[in-house]
């Protein structure tokens, strides 16, 4: 589709589940140095949804800061995961407690959770047995259920088929910063989540969790054709977390229209840009 | 006097008054300000059924909050 001057692409809202994100980035709240520069960079990304972690309350003699006092409820639509669990179980009763709680603020993120059972420490990818066992569970419990998953096609389309409202592949692993390991496992996935001629809906909504270090990684992952990237790291541990956020939004921003712009294909071989006729240099 | 209980409290070791509610407890904890939810004995305490929730001896306690994670 072609646009005049006048028209700006714009990005267009996400929906998934009952939830409209008008941001295609979803940030992570932890590793930053101060509560302070997790305000500014979650602003900077101008993202709508932000993760958080379930943890035991710290039962002591407290004046600290909470990271709630530093999270703008009525801006911010709060999604809490499963992290640290190992199995399904955990999974299922953290997602409960994160409910429970997003319930207490009135926040709409009460209703939805971003599922990690997680197979083991040293590589945080996720257990894929693990990972259907909770979901179905709490799917079939009422929540709208976003899948940390690895890039594996046919474990996306069972989370698919198992009531996830979106499968969320990591790009290379949590934390990393490898960026977008296995492009054309994310466009396999792509294909068979989005693509109707497999099976697929294009409203389908599908995000690359974890493994961002670049913003160009995020354009990369958007113009392989994903709806939307989820980072943390990327921004909380940049030497500057403010500056990387408003890259990182830029970039999303970039490789979405790009994806919907219509690429050139690759040649081997240069194809001028300036005409061959009319040169005063003839040779 | 009402008789003391022993339960655990996100894995230490505490007393409380017996029967007292799930939300007394929770009130009474030296904690930051904020939401918090409870499971007790692995089973969420729904903050809607802390109030009518009763505490027993040796009940295993979890006290939860939201913090920065991805």
């Amino acid at each position: 589709m072609s646009t005049t001057l006048t028209d700006t692409p714009t990005i267009a809202p996400l929906q998934i589940g009952e939830h409209t994100l008008h941001s295609r980035l979803v940030v992570g709240t932890g590793k930053y140095d101060s509560y302070e520069t997790m305000q500014q960079a979650l602003a900077c990304s101008e993202c709508d949804v932000v993760t958080v972690a379930v943890r035991r309350e710290r039962l002591m003699d407290d004046q600290g800061r909470s990271l709630l006092d530093f999270l703008d409820l009525d801006r911010y639509t709060i999604l809490p995961n499963t992290a640290g669990c190992f199995d399904a179980a955990d999974a299922v009763r953290v997602a409960r407690l994160g409910r429970d709680l997003l319930e207490q603020l009135g926040n709409p993120g009460a209703s939805w959770v971003k599922l990690e059972v997680l197979g083991d420490r040293t590589t945080l990818l996720p257990d894929p047995v693990g990972t259907l066992e909770a979901c179905r569970e709490l799917v079939a419990d009422g929540m709208t259920v976003l899948c940390y998953a690895s890039d594996d096609p046919i474990m996306a389309v069972r989370l698919r088929d198992a009531g996830a409202a979106s499968v969320m592949p990591a790009g290379s692993p949590i934390g990393s910063g490898r960026g977008i390991a296995n492009p054309e496992a994310i466009v396999i996935i792509r294909d068979l989540l989005k693509d109707p001629a497999h099976g697929g809906d294009p409203d389908f909504p599908l995000i690359v969790d974890a493994g961002v270090g670049a913003p160009s990684d995020v354009t990369l992952a958007m113009e392989l054709g994903v709806d939307g990237v989820l980072l943390n790291t990327g921004i909380a541990s940049a030497a500057d977390p403010i500056a990387m956020a408003t890259a990182m939004r830029a970039a999303c921003h970039a490789g979405y229209l790009g994806f919907r712009s219509g690429r050139i294909e690759k040649k081997l071989y240069a194809t001028a840009s300036s005409p061959w006729t009319g040169r005063i240099t003839p040779h | 006097m009402r008789d003391v209980i022993r339960i655990v409290i996100n894995g230490q070791p505490a007393t409380a008054e017996d029967n007292i509610s799930v939300q007394t407890l929770v009130d009474d904890l030296a904690r930051p300000k904020g939401p918090c939810a409870v499971e007790r004995n692995g089973q969420l305490v729904p903050w809607t059924e802390r109030s009518t929730t009763a505490v027993q001896d040796g009940d295993q306690i979890e006290v939860v909050t939201l913090v920065g994670g991805g």
